[in-house]
Order: C-alpha cells, then sequence, then structure tokens
C-alpha cells in the first residue's frame, strides 16, 4: 500500500499541543506542537540535546509534561476525557499498548527468547489468543529478516539483529503507531542498513511512524516531513526537500552544513 | 579403638544430624528467598512509608548477631505466650534473619537492571504488579544467582549455630558423639566434611544454574 502523495485529507493519528517540559531549572521543552495523520512518517531532527528523546517520551507519557495535551485519535492521553483527572496506571497502560516504542538501546527483554519477547504484550497485556499472536510474531520475524533467531536469547544477538527484533515487538501490538528513538545510533556502521531498510518498507507500507533520527539519508529519502527542534522549540517543520535544500533559519542551515562536512 | 571408627560406629546420629541441616537450611533457603522477594519488592516501592518500614527491618536484621535472634525467639517469645519446639524456633530464626538478606541482594539486583528494559515494559502496557511478575522479577532472579547461592551456604553455616538451642542438627550430633565417647577430632572432622560436601553441592547447582541465567541477562 503506497499512501496518497497529498496525505493532509489523511485522519489524525497523534496531536500533540503545547508541550513543555523542564527538569528543575533547566526548560527542555517549550510549547512543541505536531500532529502525525496517518501513514505518515515524520522525523525528529536536532541538535544533541535539544529534547528530541524528552518530546518523543512526552508522546507516550512516559515524560509527564509539564503543559499541554496529547491526543491519540483523539484520545486524551494522561488524563480522562471528562475532567481534568489524572488517569490511573491502568488506564495509562491501556493505552499506551496503541502506540508502539523501538529503543535506542534496544531494551529487550533479556530472559525472554526472540519469539517470547514478540508474543510477552499481545499475550500478557492485550490477552490476545496464544496460537494467533504466536504465529503473527513468526510472520513479524519473517519480515524482519530474523526468523532463524526465534529461539535465541538477545545476549546472542548482534546490535542489527536486536533492533529488528525491537521492530517486530512493537509491530506486535498492532499500534496505531511507531515511536522510534534514534534507532540505528548504537550500531555499528555496517548494521544501520539493515534497520534502516526495515523502516523504509514500513513507511512505505503505510505505517504511522515518527522518528527521532541523525540519519540525514533516512530523513530525506523517506519522511513525510521533517520537524527541527533546536533548544526545545520547533525551529522548522516541512517537507524533506524543503528542510534539505532551503532551510529557512540560521540555526538549521548551520545543523546541515555539520552533517554535510562528514 | 580408633575415632573414626567410633564416628561411624554412631554414623547413625550424625546422618540424621545431617538430615535435619539438611532440611532446615533447604526450607529456610526456599522460604526466605520467596519472602525476600516480597520484602524486596517493598524496598523498591513507590510508596515512600513502605520503603522505610522494609528499609528498617533490613537494617535491623543485618546488626542482629543470628545466636542473639535464635536466643530470642527460642527464650524470649514464650513470655509473649509464644512457645515453639527447638526445631521450629531453629528454622523460624533462619527464615526471619535471612530474609533481610535475600531481599537485600535481590534488591542490588534489581536497581543494576537496564532502566530502559523497565521503561520498554511500560511502554507496551505493562504496569504495577504484572510488570514487576513478567518484566522486572526473572532478570533480576537471573542476575542474583551467585549471590542467592553464596547466602544459602550462609544458611547451612547458620544453621549450626541452632545447637546452641538444642536443634537436633549436624554440629549438635558431632557434639554429641564427641561428648559420648571423647572423640572431639574425628566426629568434628565428620561434620566439617559433611558440610563441605553441603557447600560443594550448592556451588555445583549455582555454575550450573548459573550457565543458563548468563545468556538470560
Ligand atoms: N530525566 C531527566 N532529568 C533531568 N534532565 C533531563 C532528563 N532527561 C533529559 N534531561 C535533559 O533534557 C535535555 C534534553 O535531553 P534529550 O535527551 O531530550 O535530548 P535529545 O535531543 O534526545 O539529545 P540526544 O540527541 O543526545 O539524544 C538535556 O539537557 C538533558 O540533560
Ligand atoms: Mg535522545
Amino acid at each position: 500500500m503506497i499512501p496518497p502523495m497529498d496525505a493532509a485529507e489523511a485522519p489524525v493519528v497523534l496531536a500533540a499541543h503545547g508541550i513543555s517540559k523542564s527538569f528543575g531549572a533547566n526548560t527542555v521543552l517549550t510549547d512543541m506542537e505536531l500532529t502525525v495523520r496517518k501513514g505518515e512518517t515524520v522525523c525528529l531532527l536536532g541538535p544533541s540535546g535539544s529534547g528530541k528523546s524528552t518530546f518523543l517520551r512526552c508522546l507516550n507519557w512516559l515524560e509527564e509534561p509539564d503543559a499541554g495535551s496529547v491526543l491519540l485519535k483523539g484520545q486524551r492521553i494522561g488524563v480522562r476525557a471528562s475532567g481534568n483527572i489524572v488517569m490511573s496506571d491502568g488506564e495509562l497502560a491501556a493505552i499506551r499498548t496503541r502506540i508502539g516504542m523501538v529503543f535506542q538501546h534496544f531494551a529487550l527483554w533479556p530472559h525472554l527468547t526472540v519469539l517470547q519477547n514478540v508474543m510477552e504484550a499481545p499475550i500478557h497485556v492485550q490477552r490476545r489468543d496464544k496460537a494467533e499472536v504466536r504465529r503473527e510474531a513468526e510472520a513479524l520475524l519473517e519480515r524482519v529478516g530474523i526468523a532463524d533467531k526465534a529461539g535465541q536469547y538477545p545476549a546472542r544477538l548482534s546490535g542489527g539483529q536486536k533492533q529488528r527484533v525491537g521492530i517486530a515487538r512493537a509491530l506486535a501490538m498492532k499500534p496505531d503507531l511507531l515511536l522510534f528513538d534514534e534507532p540505528t545510533s548504537a550500531l555499528d556502521p555496517e548494521l544501520v542498513g539493515e534497520v534502516l531498510a526495515v523502516m523504509k518498507d514500513l513507511a512505505r507500507e503505510g505505517m504511522t511512524m515518527v522518528v527521532v533520527t541523525h540519519e540525514m539519508a533516512f530523513a530525506r529519502d523517506v519522511a513525510s516531513r521533517v520537524v527541527f527542534l533546536d533548544r526545545g522549540r520547533i525551529v522548522e517543520s516541512g517537507s524533506p526537500e524543503e528542510f534539505f535544500t532551503r532551510p529557512k533559519t540560521d540555526r538549521a542551515k548551520q545543523f546541515l552544513l555539520r552533517y554535510s562536512a562528514q | 579403638m580408633n575415632g573414626l571408627a567410633i564416628v561411624w560406629d554412631n554414623r547413625g546420629v550424625l546422618l540424621a544430624g545431617f538430615a535435619n541441616t539438611l532440611t532446615l537450611s533447604f526450607v529456610a533457603a526456599v522460604v526466605s528467598l520467596l519472602l525476600g522477594t516480597l520484602l524486596a519488592m517493598a524496598l523498591m516501592a513507590r510508596a515512600k512509608p513502605v520503603r522505610l518500614v522494609a528499609t528498617l527491618y533490613v537494617d535491623a536484621m543485618r546488626c542482629v548477631p543470628f545466636l542473639l535472634l535464635a536466643y530470642l525467639i527460642y527464650y524470649g517469645l514464650p513470655s509473649f505466650g509464644i512457645r515453639m519446639s527447638n526445631w521450629t524456633s531453629g528454622l523460624i530464626a533462619l527464615i526471619v534473619y535471612n530474609i533481610a538478606y535475600m531481599a537485600e541482594l535481590l534488591r542490588a539486583a534489581w536497581s543494576n537492571l537496564s532502566k530502559e528494559s523497565i521503561e520498554a515494559g511500560h511502554a507496551f502496557g505493562f504496569h504495577g504488579l504484572k510488570l514487576v511478575r513478567r518484566i522486572i522479577l526473572p532478570p533480576v532472579f537471573f542476575a542474583a544467582v551467585p549471590m542467592i547461592g553464596n547466602q544459602t551456604i550462609q544458611i547451612v553455616k547458620d544453621s549450626a549455630f541452632l545447637t546452641i538451642i538444642a536443634v537436633a542438627e549436624l554440629t549438635q550430633a558431632a557434639m554429641a558423639i564427641q561428648t559420648t565417647y571423647f572423640v572431639p577430632f574425628a566426629s568434628f572432622v565428620a561434620a566439617i566434611a559433611l558440610y563441605w560436601i553441603t557447600c560443594m553441592a550448592i556451588e555445583t547447582g549455582v555454575a550450573f544454574v548459573g550457565r543458563a541465567a548468563r545468556t538470560r541477562q
């Protein structure tokens, strides 16, 4: 399934409004806005420490923002629809199952095999039928090219293999949205390609994704939209062609210069 | 008659004591590990009062000599109307004491666990007891296998103290043979050999489980 070139009509999956966050006196995010439509791949770019990870973690409430709201398909996260009551752990957990997450350092569960990692949450959180989950998990491992490692423990895998398991684990939840936090920056250079290839396929197939990355080529070729942040604020947002060929701000120009110099 | 021959003639007494030592140690290790797990959960709880009470218990046990605790339970509790046999008193002393150590070593392993894989648990919708049971505790146990082994050996050795409240365990049996036949060297060496064998068996078990544990952490 190829997403339409003009995704402006697609329904909104995620809407974040006015997200602000401080750690003590350190203001990390200021009034961040983000709307992600179905089938979009939004790449978050920015220098180290600009708040990309913090913002991503606010989207599924792993980090609670000081102000602002996040809506997943119209449903508030962290706060109950009726009134301003904070969600219980259980309610928060239920809504998080609809948002998949892929971590920089993989964060696989070390005591479970590859296949068990993928099946764990669908069975024990979503309480889906075990046989059905197993079939789907095996198909997912096939899809990310790692079916032969199904019985292995994560400690036995290369970084690239671990991250592909991480992606299969997130997909197994059938999420509305996938979040990636620098999925390739902990990998040896020769292993980056295999993970990006899987992500590229997902984007082509119409998965809705928010990707924090330092892989400029990936952002340029795959993103439907690029959001550039600096010091906790969105500085630029637009199509990758626009951002990479005609950056509007000095900060974006400097940022891009540093990458093209490499 | 030579000392070892006398001990051999009384092997029934020695082996009965040995069986008691094994039973006491095994039950104490299993129960203190189970209850220690609950206490470790309290040590890591979000609610501060819970953490405080749990820490207080662990610190108290770590500062009390085991001998005194055994005395307290056997001689002290009857003044509150709680009367137990030597054997039960000894077992309870071992458990009450070692819960604290098991909890503390599990807490240490828990603190060293990768924050990211716990966070992944949250992100995938685990929370509360299920998060602890399915995502946190298994790798904690795997990481703690060598320490749990050490503590179990400690329990076996602590059980020897129970001779002072007249529990018929291995040290008590060796003492009994010694005082009847005046063969201290032979009877104590025989007891030491049996402790040593137990210790080796535990070490072997730990090495065996440890190999499986290493691939799972
Ligand atoms: N839990 C925390 N407590 C205190 N400060 C934090 C915490 N998490 C992040 N920060 C601070 O927030 C700022 C933004 O961090 P963040 O990790 O979001 O940046 P980033 O854009 O993801 O950087 P990188 O590219 O290096 O991953 C940093 O100054 C960081 O020190
Ligand atoms: Mg980051």
